[in-house]
């Protein structure tokens, strides 16, 4: 078995390689360049051609996208242009509060999913089952912007029972007990309103793996040995269906990138999300670069991840 | 009357299809007694296997009429408690799929011991993990105790169905229903499976119920036979009547379907078994594939005649039953 996840570790090496040249690649496409637009007019197109020659900008792709690695491997992914600050500095508050606004939401997406992937799936065809299949309908049907958005009018501004904006209330001494509750406090509407809307495909999967294993030979076999239904359903039936649902969890985590771009501009969370929008919107390119990069590397992990959680529960991916 | 084990009376497993019930078992009565290995043969659909999970309650979504005995204890309505006190323990079942009938998540080992922690919880872990080698050595298999740590998918299909019978015996049942033990394995190996079945019937004195399709496996073991067809019994008997002296027209073309030295043509029965919505209910029910026989010759209502003492065949079709000749044959399947 460690056999079998070294290896998948290993995989993932050129697997991020191959994103940073591509990232490098679409980076290099794009028009225009540090000079093009931000330096002084009275500057003669002799002078930015000599400038362009000196900082390198004419230098071919590789030798380019060889000091752009080097940079990146010693956490220097640039500066940004637009807020004057080097890039890495920028992401790390950044990342932290995306990080646990990602956490919250795969918490409470686990929290509706998996009873009512049960409950469904147990009962199916029943109205309870009709019921839960009906809420992952609209989930499916309802675009998450503008769900979170009817969460924000009716949580943040008519019941105020949460904050509408911002990932913490200013003034705040950071490591003080108020500071951590505001910061809570501040998570929990936007990943409520992306929890509730991602969860649903669990939900069904769950459910549909135990419709499935429910008719497995081997269930009727368990009843033939005397065991009683909730025996059947803990023992034999729940650990098999939970086994994707445990496997799709770091997969889950590419999806988190979608949503929180979305919830992270809707509730002015200042996290990654909002930063790549701004981003883009200023042509503010070492940036963006630098969050795709983080993004895909997230899920590149989150699909490694789901690799080594399935060669640990399912003993048919072990590698002797 | 202590020597019987089993009794069924009037047994009928229907299924729901659309709003209806159509039944799967119609009308089927027979007893099992100790130490006694009864047969029941059919074609694919006769309802062999209705009826294999009908004594052991084994259908979630059927309607189960009917008496089924077990030492004086109706079985066939019973509280699902008082069931799994039973099965697994006095009434066992092997299965017919072997790949699938194991859960894969589940060390071999932990699923023999699953139904000694349902039924004997006095055991130790000690004594329970010893007496699992011992089952995984009774059904012969090398290294049990390599094989206890193994998971299904490590296992050949021989040794997955050795598993399934080791679960089966586990507690010593009286009662054990073998469903089609041997058809998913190569010949070698069903007659190995087959020879165990048999020895474990001798030492625990228990009734084996053996469904099968195959009528090679029935001589072989079988002390009675029933003949299944469309979910009634057409013809039972003890096994040497019945391969001897068959009478109805099923088990006569059954028995002459199967190849035999010197002969270049395999008869075939005609047509298949009608799907449970199509199955006429009255008159007989094998008539549609006897074409050629006489209308007046069944039964309106055909019942299970005594014709010696044990030897029962259902309708009077059977004494005006005749194979037609090869040109005969040809003329009738050119009609239909």
């Amino acid at each position: 078995m460690w056999k079998f996840i070294v290896r998948r570790i290993l995989i993932t090496i050129p697997q991020i390689i191959l994103l940073s040249v591509l990232i490098f690649l679409l980076a290099q496409a794009m028009p225009g360049d540090a000079l093009s637009g931000l330096v002084d007019p009275n500057v003669s197109l002799e002078q930015k051609n000599a400038l362009r020659e000196k900082l390198g900008l004419n230098d071919p792709w590789y030798q380019k996208y060889g000091e752009w690695a080097s940079g990146l491997v010693q956490g220097d992914l640039g500066q940004s242009f637009r807020f004057k600050m080097p890039v890495a500095d920028l992401l790390e508050q950044r990342l932290i509060n995306t990080f646990w606004l990602s956490l919250a939401t795969l918490i409470i997406t686990y929290i509706i999913a998996i009873p009512l992937g049960i409950l469904s799936g147990r009962y199916n065809d029943s109205i309870l089952d009709s019921s839960i299949t009906g809420y992952t309908y609209l989930g499916f049907a309802t675009p998450l912007f503008i769900f979170a958005l009817v969460m924000l009018w009716v949580f943040g501004y008519q019941l105020q029972w949460f904050p509408t904006s911002g990932s913490v209330t200013p003034g705040l001494e950071p490591g003080t007990l108020e500071y951590v509750l505001s910061k809570a406090r501040h998570l929990l509407l936007p990943a409520i309103s992306m929890a509730l809307i991602q969860t649903v495909s669990t939900v069904q999967y769950l459910r549909s793996e135990i419709v499935d294993t429910k008719q497995r030979e081997f269930i009727i076999t368990a009843r033939a040995k005397g065991a009683s239904e909730s025996r059947v359903y803990n023992r034999h039936i729940l650990r098999n269906s939970l086994l994707p649902i445990a496997a799709f969890f770091g997969y889950e985590i590419t999806f988190l990138i979608g949503g929180t771009v979305f919830v992270e501009m809707i509730f002015g969370f200042p996290g990654m999300g909002q930063l790549f929008i701004e981003s883009i919107n200023l042509r503010d390119y070492s940036v963006v670069n630098a969050v795709v990069l983080i993004f895909g590397i997230a899920a590149i992990l989150g699909a490694l991840l789901s690799d080594i959680i399935l060669s640990l529960v399912d003993p048919r991916i072990r590698i002797k | 009357m202590s020597n019987k084990l089993l009794e069924i009376n009037n047994l009928r497993t229907s299924f729901r299809i659309g709003d209806k019930y159509y039944a799967a078992v119609d009308d089927v009565s027979l007893t099992v007694n100790k130490n006694e290995v009864l047969g029941i043969v059919g074609e694919s659909g006769s309802g062999k296997s209705a009826l294999a999970f009908s004594i052991m309650g084994l259908h979630t979504k059927a309607r189960v009429e009917g008496n089924i005995f077990y030492k004086d204890q109706d079985i066939a309505n019973i509280a699902p408690a008082k069931l799994n006190k039973l099965r697994g323990d006095d009434i066992a079942m092997i299965f017919q799929d072997p790949l699938t009938a194991l859960n894969p998540l589940m060390k071999i080992g932990d699923q023999i011991a699953e139904t000694l922690i349902l039924h004997k919880p006095e055991m130790s872990q000690k004594q329970r993990k010893d007496r699992v080698i011992e089952l995984i050595n009774l059904v012969r298999i090398p290294r049990a105790e390599y094989v206890y740590e193994q998971f299904p998918h490590e296992l050949s299909g021989g040794m997955r169905q050795r598993i399934v019978i080791a679960i089966a015996i586990a507690n010593q049942p009286d009662l054990l229903i073998a469903d089609e033990p041997t058809t998913a394995l190569d010949v070698t190996i069903q007659a190995q499976v087959l020879d165990l079945i048999r020895e474990l019937k001798d030492d625990l004195n228990s009734g084996v119920i053996l469904i099968t399709h195959d009528l090679g496996v029935v001589a072989e073991m079988a002390d009675r036979v029933a003949v299944m067809y469309a979910g009634q019994i057409v013809e039972i008997a003890d096994v040497h009547t019945l391969f001897e002296n068959p009478l109805h027209p099923y088990t006569r073309s059954l028995l002459n379907s199967v190849p035999a030295e010197g002969q270049d043509k395999l008869h075939v029965i005609q047509g298949v078994v009608p799907s449970l919505q199509k199955l006429p209910r009255n008159g007989c029910r094998f008539a549609a594939r006897i074409p050629w026989v006489d209308e007046s010759a069944h039964e309106e209502n055909p019942e299970l005649h005594e014709v010696e003492p044990g030897h029962f065949v259902r309708c009077t079709c059977y004494s005006h039953f005749y194979f037609p000749d090869e040109s005969k044959e040809a003329q009738v399947h050119g009609n239909s």
